[in-house]
């Protein structure tokens, strides 16, 4: 009852924090304008901190705190190198190249989209609305998930009390409104509020459940003492090409749209100086704990849950070739450890940090905010402002209609949150990690090649639409060399936006001029 | 010259992070618990951290800084 009742206040807490940023519009707001960017992106005003913790919170999903304590769980230490090391280098380094220049280009011509960017800098239209398409597509399973997460979780901590189609709904009303009320502002708010109980999380859950499992050496000890579980604190059952083929995936981040958005919204460039410097201390904070209790978990050999999900490793580990694909795959569900983390809460916490764990969990699910505002926003800007939306009926309808999308799109989520099971978007998520990792080298060459030209950005763009669509649909498909397909598939952009720009002719000069 | 250090620098820690000289092994476990495979990603992460302190401070984009509104 407790945990529930915490989660219902996290829920209130972010609901208010949504709507007294609506209150908190910026004055400079005239009736000439300036609406749009007060809404999707807070008017280009927010300060350090909330840029820092707002942008590290926007990037941690229900993934982050479950996910990677699960495939710890599974797959041992290596998950923190694979996931969390790489994205600490790779993500601040294009925050700092690619971040710095979007912003400064943002407040130079006025952008509030990518799209827009690469519609002024390639002199083209349509062009700009196909990569619209394809940056919108990829997002969409992001949405959904967020809702099913958000049913799943609250149903889990009400203990059933609350069930999945209710829990699912209330998530989607309160996201749907601190973004319909809020905009960026609240949303930049309510992820700063997320990053920061993320991070007190991380620390006392670490210490409650090492005092709890009578001190983390022992525990370790344990799992080196066994041929079954030793290899969990190597790396030996991953091959270095696969490893290597990660320290792609972080490209991703910065072709999110909601990410590069989010670039827009800094007050100063200087903002983005202790971001990028902080962002690596971040991921540290909230991974090595999660990994590391994945991990340990396997030492609970006294706790019946975990034990059953041991159980079915072993029996997955040495079925006969003849079993089953669907009891294979019942096998998988039961021994996968994407709760141990609050398991070993409700063996070793105390009632009230379980229900902090359980705000934690709805505060990773409710990631999905971000992704949504960037959706309106993109679908605003780059369709109905390019198409004449805005000249016709101003900027306030504009407002609005970003507004009524929200909606839209939260309800549309819902309505098929409710009817399809989860694992296809679980694996159309995965695959839209790569699709954006290979659409990275439309901003590389949009801020940094003079040369490049609207002909290889569309290049770029089908080529990814045409992998995301082939390696979902071909197992092993781009799968080169024992690499993952994101290596070949980001190869190839870049090698498709260099052959065919080349082959084409360039941007005019005046136009290349207002990129320098 | 600082360009070069820079680029280099930058090589260098992307090429650092493919540790494959502690692949196999789990000690030296640090404080007792922390198996190598573990901290010297969490090492990494700091030395992220200092890398882009030092871009921060000898190749900030001060060109692009005080960009005007539209």
């Amino acid at each position: 009852m407790i945990p529930a009742v915490l989660v219902f206040a996290y829920l209130a807490i972010v609901l208010y924090i949504g709507i007294f940023a609506f209150r908190r519009r910026s004055p400079s707001i005239g009736p000439d304008g300036r609406a749009a960017e007060d809404y999707f992106l807070a008017g280009r005003a927010l300060g350090p901190m909330v840029f820092l913790l707002s942008l590290f919170g926007t990037n941690m999903t229900a993934f982050t705190i479950l996910g990677s304590a699960g495939h710890a769980f599974a797959n041992g230490v290596v998950t923190f190198g694979l996931m969390a090391s790489s994205s600490a280098f790779i993500i601040p380094l294009t925050l700092f190249f690619v971040g710095t220049r979007m912003w400064a280009m943002g407040r130079r011509h006025g952008f509030i989209t990518p799209v827009q960017m690469f519609r002024d800098r390639w002199e083209c239209g349509h062009i700009g609305t196909a990569i619209f398409v394809v940056q919108a597509a990829l997002l969409v399973p992001y949405i959904i998930i967020g809702v099913m997460g958000g049913g799943t979780a609250l149903s889990a901590i009400t203990s059933g009390f609350v069930p999945y189609w209710l829990g699912g709904a209330i998530v989607a009303m309160v996201v749907m409104s601190y973004v319909f009320f809020g905009g960026m502002r609240g949303t930049a708010w309510v992820n700063t509020f997320q990053t920061v109980l993320f991070l007190s999380f991380g620390a006392i859950a670490l210490v409650v459940i090492g005092r709890g499992m009578g001190g983390f050496p022992a525990a370790i000890e344990t799992l080196l003492a066994s041929p079954a579980s030793a290899p969990l604190i190597t790396r030996e059952r991953v091959s270095p090409l696969f490893f290597f083929s990660y320290t792609f995936i972080p490209l991703s981040t910065i072709a999110f749209p909601h990410i590069t958005i989010f670039c827009l919204t800094a007050r100063r460039m200087a903002q983005f100086r202790r971001t990028v410097i902080f962002y690596p201390l971040c991921i540290l904070a909230i991974w090595l704990p999660c990994v590391f209790l994945g991990v340990a978990a396997n030492a609970m050999h006294d706790t019946p849950r975990i034990e059953q999900k041991l159980e079915a490793r072993r029996t997955l580990a040495s079925a006969p070739a003849s079993m089953s694909a669907d009891e294979r795959a019942a096998l998988r569900r039961r021994a996968a450890g994407d709760d141990v983390v609050p398991i070993m809460l409700e063996r070793y916490a105390p009632l009230w940090l379980a229900g902090i764990l359980g705000a934690g969990i709805m505060a990773a699910v409710m990631a999905s905010d971000s992704q949504i505002l960037a959706l309106s926003t993109m679908f605003t800007e780059d369709v109905f402002a390019f198409y004449g939306g805005k000249a016709r009926f101003g900027e306030a309808v504009q407002v609005q209609t970003g507004r009524l999308f929200v909606v839209v799109v939260t309800v549309v989520a819902y309505v098929i949150a409710l009817r399809a099971p989860q694992s296809i978007f679980d694996l159309a998520v995965q695959y839209a990690f790569s699709g954006y990792s290979a659409l990275s080298p439309l901003l590389f060459a949009a801020l940094f090649w003079k040369r490049s030209t609207k002909w290889g950005a569309l290049a770029v763009t089908l080529w990814v639409a045409f992998a995301v669509i082939y390696t979902a649909t071909t197992p092993g498909a781009l799968a080169w060399f024992g690499l993952m397909p994101v290596v070949p598939m980001t190869m190839i952009s870049c090698a498709l936006m260099i052959i065919v720009s080349l082959a084409t002719p360039a941007p005019s000069a005046s136009t290349v001029a207002r990129y320098n | 010259m600082r360009g070069l250090f820079l680029t280099v620098a930058i090589i260098g820690l992307y090429g650092l992070h493919q540790d494959i000289w502690f692949w196999r092994t789990a000690r030296p476990l640090l404080f007792g618990f922390l198996p190598v495979g573990l901290w010297y990603h969490a090492a990494y992460c700091l030395a992220a951290a200092l890398l882009m302190w030092v871009i921060t401070k000898t190749a900030w984009p001060t060109h692009l800084e005080e960009e005007p509104r539209r």
